[in-house]
């Protein structure tokens, strides 16, 4: 029909508008921190070991994702475990970005953040605490990190806890290395957890 | 568009080398709810309901609008169903569109502003003579409307939007632009409507 084609290219034409999306997320967002609405908030963060992905609740950070990981699964999941009210919004990690931008610097040797621990609960969030605790540029093995979070024969659980890390590299994994002085593991890459090792000297560059 | 619509949500977090034996989380809130993120509903209907509020208040109001509904409607999230995102959003668009008319105490007639973006034209033609009159249609038949012919929904999607059924809908639109031909007095518009 002719007048509703013509009627819908003048609506068209007058109402079709480029929409900044990441503009209106960062606005909503704002506001949503104010009213105590915003509960995950995420965003990129640039880094020499790729595009991370770090994620913080109102309690702190939450999830540092690497840029191997699937995103949309992962903030997915955030949404379902945590919270669905959950938007793209730099200004609650602005401290997270800033210590992480100095640590790649050389310039930090430790990580002054609120971090939220609920994605691991038990046995793991125990390892992931003392392993919070490792000093820059120490390591410490799969079995003494057993020992400390109070079970020595668990190294295999411990391990496994450390693989399922949520914050990598604010809570660094990275410094738990096999006992005869393997690598072992890591959920970023083998490239990465060198990469850190040699960054903070334990490994020769 | 970064975000797919996610459906079906991995239960799991994915930072993981080794499968789960038991479940990773032990502090977790039980909660039932497999909405996806909010910003994932922003990233694939923003676009739709600025262009609605546009239709009904004009590129100005419209902006501010925009930002009001999807703050609204993070506010009512965890009480969503999941069901229809974009009619769930634009009911609270329309809602919007309506304070927004009353808190400003003026007739919306902002529609006639000429579009930043294609510039001025130079005439109006009688298409965008008539568009400009919709500004001047009641709230309900002004959505159904702008509906119809700004964001291109079928009726039983214009009804999902302004709570209605399908044939309520389609009446609106008629009624609307029945309107739209009573008002318009020009030779051109009286062609375009027949």
């Amino acid at each position: 029909m002719n007048e509703t084609i013509e009627l819908k290219r003048a609506a068209q034409a007058a109402t079709t508008v480029e929409v900044d999306i990441a503009g209106l997320s960062a606005q909503v967002a704002v506001r949503a921190a104010e009213e105590g609405i915003l509960d995950v908030a995420y965003c990129d963060i640039e880094s020499p070991v790729g595009t991370l992905l770090a994620v913080a609740t109102t309690e702190g950070l939450v999830q540092i994702g690497f840029p191997d990981q699937p995103r949309d699964e992962l903030l997915a999941a955030l949404a379902t475990r945590i919270s669905p009210r959950l938007l793209e919004a730099p200004a609650r990690l602005d401290p997270v970005r800033r210590q992480l931008d100095e640590y790649f610097d050389g310039r930090r040797r430790e990580f002054g953040l609120d971090v939220d621990w609920r994605l691991s609960g038990g046995f793991r969030q125990r390892v992931l605490r003392e392993t919070a605790r490792i000093p820059f540029g120490e390591t410490r093995s799969y079995m003494e990190m057993a020992a400390s979070a109070g079970s020595p024969r668990a190294h295999r659980a411990a391990g496994s806890a450390l693989g399922s890390n949520p914050i990598p590299i604010v809570v660094p994994c990275h410094r738990v290395l096999r006992a005869g002085g393997g690598l072992g593991g890591y959920a970023g890459g083998l490239q990465v957890k060198e990469k850190l090792l040699k960054l903070e000297g334990i490994l020769g560059s | 568009m970064r975000f797919k619509q996610i459906v079906s949500v991995v239960g799991a977090v994915t930072c993981l080398t080794k499968p789960l034996r038991r479940p990773l989380n032990t502090q977790m809130p039980a909660t039932t709810s497999a909405l996806p993120p909010f910003q994932v509903l922003v990233e694939a209907h923003a676009r739709t309901v600025a262009a609605f509020l546009r239709g009904m208040l004009g590129p100005e109001d419209a902006e501010d609008a925009l930002q009001e509904t999807f703050l609204a409607a993070l506010r009512a999230y965890p009480r969503f169903d999941g069901a229809n995102p974009r009619a769930w959003l634009l009911t609270i668009a329309r809602r919007k569109a309506i304070d927004e008319s009353r808190s400003a105490k003026r007739r919306p007639t902002a529609l006639t502003e000429p579009d930043s973006i294609a510039g001025p034209p130079p005439a109006e033609a009688p298409a965008e003579e008539l568009w400009a009159a919709v500004g001047e249609l009641p709230p309900k038949q002004r959505a159904a409307v702008v509906l119809r012919f700004a964001v291109d929904l079928r009726y039983r999607e214009i009804g999902e939007a302004i709570d209605c059924s399908e044939a309520a809908a389609r009446r609106s639109v008629h009624e609307g632009i029945k309107s739209l031909r009573t008002r318009s007095r020009t030779t051109g518009l009286e062609e375009a409507l027949r």
